[in-house]
């Protein structure tokens, strides 16, 4: 797929802006703070409801503005799909499908998919463990729909189980052991129950992302020791994650009632997907803390790269977004870097300097200069 | 802001729920121009209910005698119960005209995030009930959302013990919807609670 036409009013710094867009490379090119990334992320939010740059919509919205609207038009197999979307901070979100108004906003998730290279990917290596939850999450809702759902539902029972904890352990420390906990056995057994189906979901995808997260390493980066995906399960390190869901929910029950204990202590959850991490390695080492800047970059875009071939290989071959990467990374990871993305369908990239774009992703060049874009080429 | 007593009347009906400080004031402005005697018929109806409606001893239904009227009807099923989170739910399943049975609310859900333990809904009520053996079949018609699913769980171990046939209602595509309207939340859903269709 493709985007063949961006359009935006009071989107970021733009009142109005008018892209035309075609399948190949596109790079967006001017100096620092003119506006290139607010495109892509226009982009990306057409695709994923959200920005890769900040959590909620207000920023989105040009200063003093009530709304913005983001009109992407998306060719995929020659059929057009016009996705339009107006941004309300504080209200709902409205989303109109080839002009006729859809009930809710994300049924226009996966008209477009994108696949995003932003400076910001450098925290799934070096960041926090949410960073890495989060895009196996949004992989796998992007590959299944369904599990939006699951991890809404486990986002919910998480809070409620919490919250439970957090008033059940100065009760329990206050009467002793008199306190009835059988309301906690009820979320326990809701929290295995969903938290094994994303367990499950994410267990599986590690398994086919292992390869192809390898694969992509080796093409970007070369590496001696090669690399691993390991799945860190909260349940602990002696504790075999089983593959049925039914067994895994039993496991997260048996880690539940282990450490029930020590949760009612602390009053928080101590069990569960929402603890896990997905951790990198570099031959034998983790990649937090002992890879270099280069290889955490080489790192972060091999999993972009995987999700990209994964995403491929479901059907509809996803756009493939390069913000502001190429600066980052040497000659040589560079030029390894553009051949393996220059056979997408459509490769839009942004960047401040026009001789960090490699010499294999020629194609449209457009100039952007405070809030105004003009094709140059 | 508008004078005195014009002020307190839109302040007023801007806290009842799902009337917001333009609707409040549409409101206040068209009691303003209504009919008195309608005015009046109204703030009578608002004392009455207030006066009059209780909850049901039995069942803790809203009703204007000790008993709802569904409690009082020799009619009914009293050996199937129907436990359900609020009033308004009672309306709904009653429209129905499928059920039979009688029917306990428990005045909310299970949600530690506000605070609302077992303590807090009528439950030991329900266990009272139950205990003279009467009932036979146990519905858990509580809201289809997890708050409503903990609660039903709760229900289903606690009266595990007692040996009653407990059911819960099915959940998944609306009757009378195209397939292709479900969203896909819903619909996937309805494939993981697919049945088996006997021929």
């Amino acid at each position: 797929m493709h985007v063949a036409h961006l359009s935006l009013t009071d989107f970021r710094s733009y009142p109005a802006v008018e892209l035309p867009l075609e399948p190949g490379v596109t790079a967006l090119v001017g100096p620092n703070g003119q506006g290139k990334t607010n495109l892509v992320e226009a982009v990306g939010y057409a695709a994923t409801l959200g920005s890769h740059r900040v959590a909620t919509d207000a920023p989105l919205v040009r200063l003093g503005a009530p709304r913005a609207v983001v009109r992407v038009r998306v060719v995929r197999d020659g059929r057009a799909t016009l996705v339009e979307l107006e941004i309300n901070p504080g209200r709902a979100n409205r989303a109109r499908l080839n002009q006729s108004p859809v009930p809710r906003a994300r049924e226009v998730l996966g008209v477009l998919r994108t696949v995003f290279f932003a400076p910001e990917d450098l925290a799934l290596v070096k960041g926090d463990p949410a960073e890495r939850r989060r895009f196996l999450d949004d992989l796998l809702v992007a590959r299944t729909p369904r599990l939006a759902g699951v991890r809404a539902d486990y986002e919910r029972v998480l809070k409620q189980r919490t919250a439970l904890l957090k008033s059940a352990g100065p009760a329990l420390r206050q009467r002793g052991a008199g306190v009835d906990l059988s309301t906690l056995d009820v979320w326990d057994a809701h929290l295995a129950q969903v938290g094994a189906e994303l367990l499950a979901a994410r267990l599986e995808l590690v398994a086919t992302l292992r390869p192809l997260v390898s694969g992509a390493y080796d093409a970007v980066a070369p590496a001696p020791g090669g690399t691993a995906l390991d799945y860190a399960c909260s349940m602990g390190p002696d504790v075999e994650p089983a593959t049925g869901r039914d067994e895994l929910a039993e496991q997260l029950l048996a880690a539940l009632s282990a450490a029930r204990p020590r949760e009612l202590e602390r009053g928080v959850c101590l069990i569960g997907p929402h603890r896990d991490d997905l951790v990198l390695r570099l031959g034998p080492a983790p990649a937090k803390g002992y890879a270099s800047h280069g290889e955490s970059w080489s790192y972060a875009l091999a999993l972009r790269l995987a999700a990209y071939t994964l995403l491929s290989a479901d059907g509809g071959e996803p756009v493939l977004v390069l913000d502001d990467v190429f600066a980052e990374l040497d000659a040589g990871r560079r030029a390894r870097l553009a051949a393996l993305v220059a056979p997408a369908e459509q490769v839009l990239i942004t960047a401040a300097v026009a001789q960090d774009v490699p010499e294999a992703l020629t194609g449209a060049w457009v100039d952007v200069r405070d809030g105004t874009v003009q094709r140059v080429r | 802001m508008y004078e005195g007593v014009v002020q307190d009347l839109i302040d007023e009906l801007g806290r009842l729920p799902g009337v917001g400080p333009k609707g409040a004031q549409r409101i206040a402005f068209h009691l303003l121009a209504a009919d008195p005697a309608d005015v009046r018929r109204l703030a009578q109806v608002l004392i009455e209910v207030k006066e009059k409606v209780r909850f049901c001893r039995t069942c803790f239904n809203v009703a204007e005698a000790e008993e709802c009227r569904i409690c009082q009807d020799p009619r009914r099923d009293p050996s199937v119960l129907c436990v359900v989170e609020e009033s308004k739910d009672v309306v709904a399943i009653e429209k129905t005209r499928e059920f039979r049975g009688r029917y306990h609310v428990l005045g909310g859900a299970i949600n530690p995030i506000e605070g609302i333990g077992p303590d807090d809904l009528r439950i030991r009520e329900l266990m009272t009930r139950l205990a003279d053996g009467t009932v036979t079949e146990l519905i858990l018609a509580t809201d289809p959302n997890l708050e409503g699913e903990a609660t039903a769980t709760y229900l289903a171990r606690l009266v595990k013990p007692m040996g009653l046939r407990v059911t819960r209602l099915a959940s998944g595509l609306p009757v009378g919807g195209d397939l292709e309207y479900a969203d896909e939340v819903t619909l996937g859903r309805a494939f993981e609670g697919r049945r088996l269709l006997d021929v």
